[in-house]
């Protein structure tokens, strides 16, 4: 009896360990294949000519940099879209709803951030796109704009489950504080709730810009796909091409081993350093503010 | 000595259809502390959690009667509910401290009110802070986060925190539950001292806590108001066999 028990014990332990493992080894692998595939470009394309503005690999310019700023407008755009909506919707249904609209809109929400990003490209290809043109009266309606707004949204379901669970959690009793103090109602959310709830909001935030940095379907259907340098804020009005559309739509037709091939593995590689640095600095947040709670608990 | 507060037919339910509160009549002197007291769900905390409205909040299903305050029913619908929480100021049986500095906590109340004078803040953490016996214990560290203090010195810190906004009445449920004796009288002292200015209404964690602090003395019942009184008749020739039994410890 004594020997199975530990028996089981042994087989358990090392089955967690090996899961838990396993997930550092595949994240290894996946980076030093993106390092294998992707640093060549380096010996291949002079550092110069790769964060140079032009990308148009049929005739060798391999400048990153549109790609990049592509990149980085549609999920700063999607992120100022996603934040205060998905806060905004957090709050509405954690502090305010009553209760049968929480029942309703918490699996609703929950529903929507389970929808394929394909079925949102379609919407925004046939809804949002035509109508942002004839309403902003743009040439086109495929900008990082429309990228951003679709983006957004689906970061926004992410943002509000997890959000909405952080605040759920915060003691009814630090509003009966705030309240018997002659807090308002938003007094109470905006300096008692919300700061208490603060890591589980962040790491809800980090979430859903996560979500929207790796998305790629989406922008690629709606975005125009025109690796054009963003110069100024005009840039949100046009069409530009992020780093993930560009893997997805032309890794397909390369030939393998080319300077094509490299580059993009080298675009890949930049996309996650910039990932891994997002969730490093995102989790070390969260881990300062959680240690300095322990500290003051213990 | 006049009547701060009247409470008329007061009768409160909750969601779930139980009485909790049934025909409550009493008048709270001003100037003296009136002891709420019972057995476990004898509806003192519901009581206490009327007068300053905060039972707004939680699943009640229906409250009639009057709570007049200075004359004035702070059941109308009417009232002005925060102004009305800061002249009835509350400390909970559990100390909820808000996840801010000592300095915060106490300062809390007069900022929202929009108070931001630095002198006017800082004086009022120290006044609040030497009423609710605090003061030598924490002045040194008023910048630490206060969930780092005992749970002795958090329920005082709780005390100071209704105090700092100067409030007329003070609702105290059970705020020495938890406390060991020492901290305990600290508070008490602190009652007494306190009762000179505010009107003071107290649910003890014990009869004898009761019987201790009680200027005058209301026994609750399952919702039921048994028997008011000055504490001293109530606690020693109780009229009522009920009070009379759960005072000496017979009940039941
Ligand atoms: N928020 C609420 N929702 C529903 N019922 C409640 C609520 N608060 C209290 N009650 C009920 O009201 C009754 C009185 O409760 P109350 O908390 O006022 O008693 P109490 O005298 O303070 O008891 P204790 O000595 O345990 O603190 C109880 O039967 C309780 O179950
Ligand atoms: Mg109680």
């Amino acid at each position: 009896m004594q020997s199975k028990l530990s028996w089981q014990e042994f087989i358990i332990t090392r089955a967690i360990k090996a899961s838990g493992y396993s997930a550092i080894v595949f994240v290894a692998l996946i980076f030093y294949f993106l390092l294998r595939e992707g640093l060549p470009t380096l010996g291949e394309v002079p550092l110069g000519d790769l964060f140079a503005a032009r990308w148009y690999p049929i005739e060798s310019y391999f400048g990153i940099l549109p790609l990049l700023s592509g990149s980085l407008l549609v999920t700063v755009g999607a992120t100022l879209v996603a934040v205060p909506f998905g806060l905004g919707t957090a709050i509405f249904i954690a502090e305010i709803a009553p209760r049968w609209a929480r029942e309703i809109l918490k699996p609703l929400v929950e529903l929507l951030g389970g929808l394929p990003s394909v079925v949102l490209g379609f919407l925004g290809i046939l809804a949002l796109a035509p109508n942002l043109r004839v309403f902003l009266n743009l040439p086109t309606g495929l900008t990082a704009l429309t990228g951003s707004l679709l983006l957004g949204g689906i970061a926004v379901p992410t943002v509000v489950s997890v959000a909405e669970d952080a605040l759920d959690s915060v003691p009814r009793a630090y509003r009966e504080g705030a309240w018997a103090l002659g807090a308002t109602r938003w007094q109470t959310i905006w300096r008692v709730t919300l700061p208490a709830a603060r890591s589980g909001v962040l790491t809800g935030i980090m979430l859903g810009v996560g979500r929207a940095i790796g998305e790629t379907m989406t922008v690629m259907m709606v975005t125009g796909n025109a690796p054009v340098l963003a110069t100024g804020l005009g840039a949100f009005f046009s069409p530009v091409r992020t780093m993930t559309a560009t893997i997805a739509a032309e890794m397909g037709e390369v030939a393998n081993g080319s300077v094509h091939y490299h580059t993009l593995f080298f675009i890949g590689m930049v996309l996650f350093l910039i990932s891994l640095a997002v969730n490093v600095t995102a989790s070390a947040m969260v881990f300062r503010s959680q240690k300095r709670a322990e500290r003051v608990l213990s | 000595m006049t009547e701060k507060i009247q409470i008329e037919h007061l009768t409160l339910q909750y969601a779930d259809g139980a009485e909790s509160l049934r025909d409550i009549s009493l008048n709270v002197r001003e100037n003296a502390i009136t002891v709420l007291f019972g057995p476990a769900g004898g509806g003192k905390s519901s009581l206490l959690r009327c007068l300053n409205r905060l039972n707004d909040l939680a699943d009640v299903k229906t409250v009639s009667g009057k709570i007049l305050l200075d004359g004035e029913n702070i059941l109308d619908p009417q009232t002005d509910v925060i102004a009305l929480r800061r002249k009835v100021g509350m400390v909970f049986a559990r100390p909820v401290v808000l996840p801010f500095s000592i300095y915060g906590n106490l300062t809390y109340g007069l900022e929202v009110m929009g108070e931001k004078r630095k002198l006017r803040l800082d004086e009022a953490v120290e006044r609040s802070l030497r009423q609710a016996a605090l003061w030598d214990e924490v002045k040194e560290r008023l910048d630490d986060p206060a969930i780092a203090l005992s749970g002795g010195q958090q329920q005082r810190l709780c005390l100071a925190r209704a105090l700092a906004l100067e409030p007329e009445v003070i609702l105290l449920d059970e705020p020495t539950s938890g406390l060991d004796p020492i901290s305990t009288g600290k508070v008490e002292a602190s009652l007494q001292e306190l009762k000179k200015n505010y009107t003071i209404l107290l649910a003890p964690h014990s009869v004898q806590q009761a019987a201790r602090v009680a200027d005058y003395a209301a026994f609750f019942l399952q919702g039921e108001l048994v028997e008011f009184g000055e504490g001293k008749t109530l606690f020693t020739t109780p009229r009522q066999k009920r009070t009379e039994d759960y005072v000496t410890g017979r009940f039941g």
